[in-house]
């Protein structure tokens, strides 16, 4: 079924994506001309297959729980913000914050994504296939982040629990973010993800894993006078 | 938030579409900025001759006209809604010191090829007032505001000219806008607003008259400019934007073999021809991107 953002207003597709049943109705669905608006697919919660031709702006598959979404093209800042489940495919760029304080599901980008990439993470499973900005991850609480590509500076800035691994350059790490080793268990983990992404040929022993200190975890004491 | 836009013509293909391109970016980044719109472009120079945009606020055109004629000895002047473009042979020094001492009028901007138009109002009205569509030009810079520092005025409005054939458009806040202001003062630039985006223009203007060019100039911003920005720059033959090093403030460029257009968001420039098969990025923070020179 082809939903044309020309001819119909955004909130009547999201409101018609956000009621199907797919079980008992079509399970795909085009979005032609989204024309980098803002929102497009918040909110799904039925497991449907979506593929948007062309840009898209701002939190493109937010709040996501069980939806496959495909975008061909760029998307803007925050897509896949607060994604509980499902998958977001985005075939171009991706603009800040991708992936922004999500709880679980998979998102692939396949250009850059810019500054903010995966920030206050939750639980999602991200996999850039280029480079990601500056401040990536930054307080990213679980999940994973796999970079093919470089990270920018302050990469896991007051990391808690995520698992980094880049493959490239990374310009600096942030506030208690340190390289950590790369055990058999994170080999096959990172294999798994790689896999997921359509990824086989990388090889996992090529990155290096990131991970928190976890020394800003409680209060130092020796600290006092500073506050 | 604001809304900033930009084209820049490659090749000569589009130079009769500039304002309607020009038109569609802004008007798509009404939601940015509702309250004013402006915009610069850039037009064929003509030789020896200075375009001075000024607004006239409430004064009657035909009397306006009259009475400029007695203090300025002008080759053509035109209407444009509630501005007017005023083109004269005689020295730059001259006529702006005559401008600018009437208290009734504001100058917008002035240089060889630059025309600069901006009022209070939906972007949407403003583009319709000043007849956009209609536009010709080789690049063009656009500005939808939502204030947040200073009043709704035209003074408020960007872009902001300081200087010959220059104009700048932002989207951010500076935070050391008034220091900055209080030295380029003992340097001779001039401000008409308490507008942060005002100093910056200014600072650009100081640089430029320094024998900078524009990317050293920008440069040199990046250090000497505290705040939240992305700034779009036109001079007469040059083009460029620049983003903090937080970069929060967003832009997207699109880069065709006949145009590079910049805004805010994408949805400013989804309706450009061939926007599609353009190379679409983000620009990186902290670094200058010029075209021309």
């Amino acid at each position: 079924m082809k939903l044309d953002l020309k001819k119909l207003k955004l909130r009547k597709v999201n409101e018609t994506l956000q009621s199907i049943d797919s079980k008992r109705n079509n399970k795909n669905y085009t979005i032609l001309n989204p024309e980098g608006n803002h929102a497009i697919c918040v909110g799904l919660t039925d497991d449907i297959d979506i593929t948007v031709k062309g840009h898209v702006g701002y939190y493109c598959g937010g709040m996501n729980q069980n939806a496959n979404i495909t975008v061909e093209g760029n998307v803007g800042t925050g897509v896949a913000e607060n994604m509980m489940s499902g998958k977001i495919h985005v075939k171009g760029n991706a603009s800040q914050s991708a992936g922004a304080t999500a709880h679980g599901g998979f998102l692939i980008i396949d250009g850059d994504a810019s500054s903010r990439c995966g920030i206050s993470m939750k639980g999602i499973d991200i996999v850039v296939k280029g480079s990601v900005g500056h401040m990536s991850a930054f307080m990213a609480q679980s999940g994973n982040l796999i970079v093919c590509g470089n990270a920018g500076e302050a990469l896991g800035d007051s990391l808690y629990e995520t698992d980094i691994y880049i493959k490239g350059k990374v310009k600096s790490l942030g506030s208690d973010c340190v390289e950590k080793k790369m055990d058999n268990k994170h080999l096959k983990k990172l294999e798994k993800l790689l896999k997921k992404a359509k990824l086989e040929k990388i090889k996992p022993k090529d990155f290096k894993r990131y991970g928190s200190a976890r020394k800003l975890y409680n209060f130092k004491i020796d600290n006092v006078s500073s506050y | 938030m604001c809304g900033i836009v930009g084209i820049y013509l490659k090749s000569k293909k589009f130079e009769k579409d500039l304002g309607k391109m020009l038109s569609g970016m802004l008007v798509n980044m009404e939601s940015r900025g509702p309250d004013s719109a402006g915009f610069a472009i850039y037009k064929k120079e003509k030789k020896e001759e200075f375009k001075y945009s000024i607004c006239i606020n409430n004064l009657v055109f035909e009397k306006f006209k009259k009475d400029i004629s007695k203090k300025i000895k002008y080759n053509s002047i035109f209407k444009n809604s509630d501005h007017a473009i005023l083109s004269s042979k005689e020295k730059p020094e001259k006529v702006l010191s005559i401008l600018n001492e009437l208290k009734e009028i504001s100058l917008v901007g002035y240089g060889r090829s630059i025309e600069i138009f901006k009022q209070i109002g939906n972007p949407k009205d403003v583009v319709k007032k000043f007849n956009l569509e209609k536009f010709s030009g080789t690049h063009a810079i656009g500005h939808t505001r939502m204030a947040t520092e200073s009043a709704i005025t035209t003074d408020g409005s960007h872009p902001y000219s300081t200087g010959s054939d220059e104009c700048l458009v932002h989207n951010g806040s500076l935070s050391n806008h008034n220091n900055l202001r209080r030295d380029l003062i003992k340097r001779g630039i001039n401000f008409k607003s308490e507008n942060d985006t005002e100093v910056a223009a200014g600072y650009i203007s100081n640089h430029l008259s320094n024998k900078k060019n524009l990317k050293e100039t920008l440069q040199s911003g990046l250090c000497d400019l505290d705040g939240f920005y992305t700034f779009i720059t036109g001079t007469k033959k040059g083009f460029a934007i620049v983003r903090d090093e937080i970069a929060c403030k967003p832009a997207v460029i699109s880069e065709t073999k006949d145009y590079v257009a910049i805004a805010s968001e994408f949805q400013a420039m989804a309706h450009l021809p061939g926007v599609n098969i353009a190379n679409i990025f983000e620009p990186e923070p902290g670094i200058v991107y010029t075209w021309g020179n």
